[in-house]
């Protein structure tokens, strides 16, 4: 078990540093000269190349690489190009933000979608099953801001019960209904999709595996088959699935935020990478690279609690 | 002990229909009688023929719309913008007085190239990485996991617009960025089909024949994969109209005037307000559009399957 | 009569059942009627796809969901089982009978622990509590001899070996002392030696426990060991029926008598006597039938056999047959076919010959020596039948020789050509000459191509034939060879049936004439009727002087067709010598202890049978000094566990890897077999 763990934090740790590797050299080559972009077209030459050298863009890769990454660790992640604001406070603020979404849409769904997953393995077949399988195969294929934007003109337009762009709630609960439910719907739609397919595949193997046909030839009534037989083996897989969703939703609040103009880090994402903000970039890549890997981390973690195959491995 | 990480698109789809397609084969049937009965079985599946009818619709549509636009799709008419749909104007027309309908229509083309394109070009790099990895094992098949994990800790979306960034937007670019994006996926279904199949004893009477790797590769492990491919091929095209419409929504594709449906959201978005219109047809016809392709995608899944 | 029908445990009559499969009913079960007293254990035989399973499944009441009950009744308890509910099953199953079935592996829940899963049955059944119940839990460990029950209660399945496993999954079973246990081909798939310890559990737990068994096997040497009674399935129907001895000595259905025919049996040898395999194939599911069922493959069937149906005739002393005919089984000749000139001997020639090979693979960042250092020779004409349980490593042999893998150490020469040079692997005469045949037929066979285009490529390459209208004649020629019939060249490998597919891959291994071929359990995979039909082929190809490398786990079979035999364990050769002196004391205390594992109708078996103590090492680390020291019934002390034996020969001409001189071994073998020896585990 501790080897395991300690295998999976190294592995972590080193894809972490690649990932800082590929954020740092994509950074490098977006277009752009980065002293006359901040300058503008009236600055002679001499300013530009001074301007370059006190950003220390001129020196050789490795060393900028090793300024960059040193200066992340301490916590100096400098300027933003764009808005003339340091880096870190924002980038926090913005996480704080899409993690209050998120979240918001994440709790919500979660315990339906394993719900409703394992009722359609229970009814396999039968109506119910195919009610939610329909449903949630249509959900997985539309983009989330399809979803939005039918929301905003069914709710907020035609109905007028919520905002057209969403803002940050304050503590009081009507408003963070107000303000998160319509942008979290399609983020929960699409993630509806995804773990109700997989809690109702994993309850569907569990269902058909031997050792649910021992419990049951045992004569165990049918609430104890189900509760310590099949669920308790067919939900481990989807703990997995919902790590993976976490990188899903990174991606879609990008959208999500840009249509809802809700001001989260996917947002700051789409307009560091649009206006060729460097700093901004490569400190909001590196946080979602962050995220994913300690979701999974965290996952890996549960599941190695949960499963006694790996638990008991010396 | 190694957790494997799912991909979303390996996870098996439910099967939805009930009235089992399943096919009926005699016990010796030659190719084409094979693929008759794929065919007939798919004909019986209400999710496929569902999906497909939608999708034949569009993909018509891709091709034929200048036949039967009522209007042109980038024609202006300062006099009468932001109208309601009417007779005149079905589905209203936009900022420019454009009519909706008409580039409703006409939208389906650059999804529908994109899309395909992207698809086949990812198809042909991860079917070639994925054989050779699969059959080879090693160190290449080592390196490229360890890459495809990696990949996967971005989201595609955070991957295709660092890109676009770097490159520059262009229907070119987008067609690639997914392309290099899918090939680790579909390389990695692929892999997955090759592990299973390279155990099975034919493949080492191919090799006690002689057949070199190329041989064994292509002549007789691809034809037993082919249906694990085809499936993968249409869920990652699902994907890939996905994308690409997102990739417009958030103005890093397809650029102005196209009629592009993700662009034509971006562009309405502003008049949500005052021309719902603008934004409701497009983002309808992109629903049917992908929804239509996921029916497909499992219908195909289950007949290939059983 | 009222007296019998009291006593019966379970009374199944006129069962009838189908599935349901694309809105046809396809009859599996047709008929079936059986009693089984209590406290008996009934046998019910048949080769795959007769229906054995579906009955247990209908005895259990636990039938798939697409199976229908046309007709009939199971009763049970005084209550037909087909008329309850689920509640009331619920109260029976797991108290009053229960189940164990193949792959334990599989039918014990991962994530609990073991004293959790059997103390559930105490706490549903009996309303123990908690305590109680993993107490009773214990003391079941103890039933079913298991060491350390205190230990094993707190363990996950996947700490257990096979055979504890299997032990787990009988103390569920009897923890209520149910009056019915229902055993679904419990052994099968498990490796000799340990099949033989759960048999051995099955007769004790039959002492102890006065349970009716219903017990499922296709083995027919199982049933005759473990049960009194004895019921024949063929296509759904019960053929023939009767006390278990009385059946094995003097069947009355052809079609018993042919399955026991065709089993190879001791003394025989390819070289005396063909095997008698029984024609024709299982009639496919939901076939309609007027006449026997067996009538197509039958040498007595008349017109009468194919017009109607023959009923269950009662033949008195509890036998009865569905034959019309059964008087005249009993004087049934061997098939014409059964008399072909045996194999010409082998010459003095050597072939192939391995010096000190060696096969390691790593995972893990450990190296597993599959093949630790084997030597032998196969000289021209031979058969070389290379025996041993799983991880022995003869599967891996096997890959080193035909080049599939290459060895990591050691020299192969063959034909006197070193191997071990890589650029020979690639030269076509080599090809052709060393060939081998796959165990199983299914995945053999390329799915996507026809016997036609598989045999064609085969003769493209190996006999570098081009010509179309040749390739054409030769494949004809081909499939003639191994009586494949041209009509089925054109299938693809999924419109034939097991025997035809290995016949398929038998015919592309001797595409260009071969000189050794490696079979690997040519046969394991087939049904026994099928099993005789495959051997012979093998043997009548022989006369085109071409050597085998037989690797099976079948005794029976390898004793048959071999004439020079190996054992394995753990990666090397353990004994290896003339087949009969293999077989023949004395010989290695493994060889013995496979001889006495394996189940066999052979009534000579007086003898007691030698158990083996513990699961088989793995082979990333192996024991020291003697590989089989830590199972050795011989075991002589620290001689054994520090020393690597010396080679020591026999007289009749085997060689042996053991510290025990022949004259002693012989002596220790004999006072072996006079009282047996079970080594507690």
């Amino acid at each position: 078990m501790r080897q395991f763990l300690l295998k999976r934090l190294g592995l972590t740790l080193i894809t972490l540093v690649l990932i800082s590797f590929a954020v740092f050299l994509v950074a490098q080559i977006l277009p752009g000269d980065v002293g006359r972009a901040m300058l503008g077209p009236y600055a002679s030459a001499t300013q530009v190349s001074r301007f370059d050298h006190q950003l220390g863009v001129d020196r050789p890769l490795p060393v900028q690489y090793w300024t960059w990454i040193t200066n992340f660790m301490r916590g100096n992640w400098g300027q933003s190009y764009l808005l003339s604001t340091p880096v870190r406070p924002l980038v926090f603020q913005r996480l704080l933000n899409s993690l209050a979404l998120g979240a918001f849409a994440l709790l919500l769904i979660l315990p339906v979608s394993i719900g409703l997953g394992v009722v359609a393995a229970l009814d396999q077949g039968k109506f119910g099953d195919r009610l939610i399988s329909i449903v949630g195969l249509s959900l997985i294929a539309l983009p989330e801001f399809v979803i939005g934007i039918l929301l905003l003109v069914v709710f907020s337009i035609q109905l007028g019960w919520f905002p057209v762009a969403s803002t940050v709630p304050s503590a009081n609960p009507v408003d963070i209904v107000r303000q998160l439910l319509l942008p979290s719907i399609p983020l929960m739609l699409v993630l509806f999709g995804y773990i109700s397919r997989m809690a109702r595949a994993g309850t569907i193997v569990s269902l058909n595996s031997n050792y649910t046909r021992t419990a049951i030839l045992k004569g165990l009534p049918r609430r104890v088959v189900i509760r310590r037989h099949v669920l308790r083996n067919s939900l481990l897989p989807t703990i997995t699935v919902v790590s993976v969703q976490i990188g899903y939703l990174v991606g879609a609040l990008v959208v999500i935020e840009t249509l809802f103009n809700y001001p989260g880090m996917g947002k700051l994402v789409l307009d560091s990478a649009v206006g060729h903000d460097i700093p901004m970039l490569e400190a909001t890549m590196l946080m979602v690279a962050i995220i994913y890997m300690v979701s999974n981390l965290v996952a890996d973690v549960l599941l190695a609690i949960l499963n006694p195959r790996i638990r008991l491995a010396e | 002990m190694q957790i494997e990480t799912p991909d979303p698109a390996m996870i098996p789809l439910p099967v939805v229909a009930t009235a089992a397609p399943g096919i009926n084969l005699p016990p010796r049937a030659s190719r084409r009688q094979r693929a008759r009965a794929v065919f007939i079985a798919l004909l019986h599946s209400k999710t496929f023929m569902a999906g497909a009818i939608i999708m034949l619709f569009w993909i018509l549509d891709a091709i034929f719309w200048p036949l039967i636009v009522p209007h042109d799709p980038n024609a202006q008419d300062l006099l009468s913008t932001l109208q309601r749909p009417s007779g005149a104007h079905l589905f209203g027309t936009d900022d420019l007085g454009r009519d909706v309908f008409s580039r409703v229509l006409a939208g389906a083309r650059s999804v529908l190239t994109i899309a395909p394109a992207a698809t086949a070009l990812g198809l042909l790099g991860g079917i070639t990485i994925g054989l050779v990895t699969g059959y080879y094992r090693g160190l290449v098949d080592d390196v490229l996991m360890r890459i495809v994990d990696a990949l996967l800790a971005f989201p595609l979306v955070i991957i295709a617009l660092l890109v676009l960034a770097v490159l520059g937007h262009s229907t070119l670019n987008v067609v690639l960025v997914i392309a290099v994006v899918f090939t680790p996926l579909i390389a990695r279904t692929v892999r997955a089909a090759v592990l299973s199949e390279r155990e099975r004893e034919y493949v080492a009477s191919a090799r006690l024949l002689g057949e070199p790797g190329i041989v064994v590769m292509v002549r007789e492990i691809l034809p037993n994969i082919v249906g694990a491919i085809v499936v993968e091929a249409t869920v990652r095209l699902g994907y890939a109209i996905f994308t690409a419409a997102t990739l417009s929504f958030l103005g890093l594709g397809i650029q102005q005037p196209s009629p592009d449906w993700g662009l034509s959201i971006s562009l309405g978005r502003g008049f949500l307000q005052v021309a719902s219109w603008m934004v409701l047809f497009p983002a309808l016809a992109l629903a049917t559009l992908v929804v239509s392709l996921n029916f497909v995608a499992d219908g195909l899944r289950e007949v290939l399957s059983s | 009569m009222s007296i019998a029908i009291a006593t019966n445990a379970v009374d199944i009559e006129n069962l009838t059942i189908s599935y349901r499969r694309r809105g046809r009913l396809l009859r599996v079960i047709n008929d079936v009627s059986l009693q089984i007293k209590a406290g008996e254990a009934y046998g019910l035989v048949g080769e795959s796809g007769c229906g054995k399973s579906t009955v247990a499944m209908a005895l259990m009441r636990y039938l798939p969901a697409n199976a229908v009950v046309e007709h009939g009744k199971i009763m049970f308890d005084g209550q037909n089982l087909l008329e309850l509910n689920q509640g009331a099953l619920r109260r029976l199953w797991g108290r009053r009978m229960a189940m164990v079935y193949q792959d334990p592996g599989s039918a014990l829940n991962p994530s609990m622990r073991i004293g959790d899963q059997i103390a559930e049955v105490f706490r549903y059944h009996l309303n123990l509590d908690k305590k109680a119940a993993m107490d009773a839990s214990g003391s079941m460990l103890e039933k079913v001899q298991i060491s350390n029950p205190e230990g094993v209660l707190r363990r996950y399945p996947h700490e257990l070996s096979g055979g504890q496993q299997h032990r787990i999954m009988f103390a569920m079973a009897l923890a209520t002392d149910p009056e019915l246990l229902v055993l679904d081909e419990p052994t099968t798939g498990l490796d000799a030696t340990v099949e033989a310890e759960v048999l051995d559990l099955v007769e004790k737990l039959r002492a102890d426990f006065n349970t009716s068994i219903l017990f499922i096997s296709h083995n027919l040497g199982i049933v005759a060991r473990i049960c009194e009674q004895v019921g024949v399935l063929y296509a759904g129907q019960l053929i023939e029926e009767g006390a278990a001895n009385d059946v094995f000595a003097s069947p009355r259905h052809p079609y018993t008598l042919g399955l026991l025919r065709c089993v190879p049996r001791l003394g025989m040898n390819k070289h005396t006597q063909r095997l008698d395999p029984i024609p024709g194939s299982l009639p496919a599911l939901g076939a309609t039938i007027t006449g026997c069922v067996y009538a197509d493959r039958c040498a007595l069937a008349r017109d009468r056999c194919r017009a109607e149906q023959p009923p269950l005739i009662q033949l008195g002393n509890g036998r009865s047959s569905r034959c019309f005919y059964h008087e005249e089984v009993s004087g049934m000749k061997p098939s014409p076919e059964a008399r072909v000139e045996p194999p010409p001997p082998p010459s003095e020639e050597i072939l192939l010959k391995l010096d000190h090979l060696i096969k390691t693979y790593r995972s893990g960042g450990q190296h597993t020596a599959a093949v630790a250092d084997v030597s032998l020779e196969v000289r021209r004409g031979e058969v070389f039948g290379l025996v041993g349980e799983s991880g022995s490593g003869k599967s891996s042999l096997a890959k080193c020789i035909v080049g599939l893998t290459n060895a990591s150490g050691g020299t192969i020469s063959f034909d006197n050509e070193d191997l071990s040079v890589s650029s020979h692997r690639n030269n076509q005469t080599l090809r052709r000459s060393l060939q081998m045949v796959f165990q199983n037929p299914d995945s053999a066979l390329n799915p996507s191509y026809s016997i036609r285009s598989i045999l064609e490529r085969a003769l493209k390459l190996l006999a570098g034939i081009h010509s179309h209208s040749d390739l054409d004649a030769r494949s004809e020629e081909l499939a003639a060879s191994v009586k494949l019939e041209s009509r089925h060249l054109d299938s693809r490998p999924t419109g034939l049936s097991g025997g035809q597919k290995q016949r398929a891959s038998i015919a592309r291994a001797f595409a260009g004439t071969p000189q050794l071929v490696l079979c690997d359990e040519p046969v394991s995979a087939l049904d026994v009727s099928v099993q005789a039909a495959i051997l012979n082929l093998l043997v009548d190809l022989q006369k085109s002087g071409v050597s085998y490398i037989f690797i099976s786990h079948d005794l029976a079979v390898v004793r048959y067709i071999a004439d020079w035999i190996g054992v394995m364990y753990l990666g090397i050769l353990m004994e290896v010598g003339p087949a009969e002196s293999v077989f023949s004391l004395p010989h290695h205390p493994y060889t013995e202890s496979l001889l006495s594992a394996a189940a066999t109708l052979d009534a000579d078996r007086s003898f007691a049978r030698v158990r083996l103590r513990g699961a088989i090492p793995s082979p990333s680390n192996p024991p020291s000094g003697c590989r089989f020291h830590t199972r050795c019934p011989l075991y002589l002390g620290d001689i054994c566990k520090t020393q690597e034996p010396p080679w020591q020969q026999t007289a009749s001409g085997n060689q042996y890897m053991c510290h025990i001189p022949p004259d002693e071994l012989l002596a220790k073998e004999l006072a072996l077999r006079e009282t047996g020896q079970q080594v507690a585990s």
